[in-house]
């Protein structure tokens, strides 16, 4: 049986009036890539920043390991977090570093790793992405694709347990897309790790997944490998998957 | 909603906010304590914060020095109290002038510069990322903004007195014929070393509040751009509201119990 590195159990979530997550489970299994599919607006970029406890939700238990991160004091919870790799939407680098001081600071601030050592870790982390040239080079002068490779590369930088992707492909030409799900790909195959992904993009999720999440008012309506979810009977999965105007998935 | 209800939704967001801010507070004091303290960052916002605010400073001290000095020239020659005006004017600029508008003055610039660059980390992230890589808000961004407030606007305040006073001398010369000998005599004997103390320590805590409230408001920011703008107004507002607050009851406490 599969281990599992992160559970979310029977989570509830609303931010007001409005429910983003209702009785919502999963499991991810560890060493395996998991991508969450499901509409915009469908709630599974909250499922990742609750993951990592930048979300709380109303009720239910989000667990990496055996820590029930809804319970656990900010303080401890960085320590959780220094274990997971978080990749943003829009990368999130800090913008007043360079592309370079950026990769390197989870290593300066969380470990005693000597100057030259995290030079040499952060040159071998750009150029597992294609970026080694961008080192000392600011945010703003990358394109956006490369904006998010220099994500991942933060991202993974310190060799964590889980890497959480969101939305790595969202508004990139077919080109930049096909080498970012290589570059997720090939990053899990060296590290070895566990990868989270949430995506709208059916062709890179075929191509990199192992199991397949879809979320659809606020709960995981169908779990399974590609080939799985390809098959399910579901209709909304179906109409999701086809991009079909007609079926049960109001519009 | 009626009377009593935004009565009570004001009292609670009343103390909301001072309970977030004494908690950010608290976190970045604690920071500072276990020697968290990122150096390299601090001098760059001492720099930041502090240099680059100096010539407003220097301008508005030196021009309001002038103006008092002008006003209470005019009275205290018609009076024959003309040697007065150098205590005067010293008093004045050391115990509530200088710290009082450097930190006015301060809170304007750098508040809002604190307020709308950590605001803008917020709205695109950069916060979240910080907090995902396990890195506390507090200590990577309020605490060098906070040390760097409580180093520079005490310097800055000792510039604004001086060169208030400067100010002050040169118009009482100039238009009341009051000497420099009897201007600075006069000055000497009004204050003392206790009564600068004591405006730095103002100074003091008028640069905590405006690095406090400054990275309060930013790290509060919601809604993209316009919390942005929001943000920075709300913390020049309130900075502005507790220096002022702040400074009457540290002058009624350092002053006014004798």
């Amino acid at each position: 049986m599969a281990n599992i590195i992160a559970r979310i159990d029977d989570v509830e979530l609303s931010f007001g009036e409005k429910i983003i997550l209702k009785n919502c489970s999963l499991d991810i299994v560890e060493g395996a890539i998991t991508c969450i599919i499901g509409l915009s607006g469908a709630g599974k970029s909250t499922i990742i920043r609750l993951l990592t406890g930048l979300s709380k939700p109303n009720s239910g238990h989000v667990y990496i390991g055996d820590r029930d991160v809804c319970h656990t004091p900010e303080r401890e919870l960085d320590e959780v977090r220094r274990k997971i790799g978080m990749s943003f939407q829009f990368a999130a680098l800090l913008d007043s570093m360079s592309i370079g001081e950026n990769v390197a600071l989870p290593l300066r601030e969380n470990t005693d790793m000597p100057d030259d050592e995290i030079r040499k870790v952060v040159t071998d982390a750009l150029e597992s992405v294609g970026l080694a040239h961008t080192f000392d080079l600011l945010p703003s002068e990358l394109s956006g694709g490369m904006l998010k490779r220099a994500g991942f590369a933060r991202a993974i930088v310190t060799k964590p347990d889980l890497v959480l992707y969101d939305e790595p492909t969202t508004g990139l030409d077919p080109i930049v897309t096909h080498l970012i799900t290589d570059t997720i790909v090939e990053l899990r195959k060296k590290l070895g790790g566990t990868a989270v992904v949430i995506s709208h993009d059916l062709n890179s999720i075929f191509m990199m997944a192992d199991y397949i999440a879809m979320l659809f008012e606020g709960a995981i309506i169908a779990y399974g490998s590609v080939a799985e979810i390809k098959a399910s009977p579901n209709p909304i999965v179906q109409q999701f998957l086809g991009g079909s105007e007609v079926g049960p998935i109001p519009i | 909603m009626n009377f009593l209800e935004r009565v009570g939704k004001t009292t609670i967001d009343f103390f909301s906010y001072a309970g977030g801010l004494a908690e950010l507070a608290g976190d970045a004091f604690r920071f500072i304590f276990i020697g968290r303290i990122r150096f390299v960052e601090t001098l760059n916002q001492c720099y930041v914060l502090g240099n680059q605010s100096l010539i407003i400073v220097l301008l508005t001290s030196l021009f309001t020095g002038m103006v008092f000095s002008l006003e209470s020239a005019l009275q205290a020659v018609q009076y024959g109290v003309g040697s007065l005006v150098g205590a005067a004017v010293t008093y004045t600029a050391v115990r509530e002038l200088g710290p009082m508008l450097s930190a006015v003055v301060v809170a304007g610039r750098v508040g809002a510069a604190i307020a709308a660059e950590i605001g803008s980390m917020v709205v695109t992230e950069q916060i979240d990322a910080l907090r995902s890589m396990g890195l506390a808000p507090a200590r990577f961004l309020v605490v060098p903004r906070m040390l760097a407030m409580l180093v520079m606007l005490p310097l800055l305040a000792v510039f604004a007195d001086v060169i208030s006073v400067l100010g002050g001398m040169y118009v009482a010369q100039s238009y009341a014929h009051i000497s420099y000998n009897s201007f600075i005599l006069s000055a000497r004997q009004a204050i003392g070393f206790e009564d600068v103390g004591k405006g730095l320590l103002k100074s003091l805590v008028f640069g905590f509040i405006i690095a406090i409230v400054g990275s309060y408001q930013g790290l509060s920011t919601r809604g993209g751009a316009a919390g942005v703008g929001r943000a920075t107004t709300g913390a020049v507002v309130i900075s502005i509201i507790l220096i002022f607050v702040t400074n009457f009851i540290m002058s009624y406490l350092l002053y006014g119990t004798h």
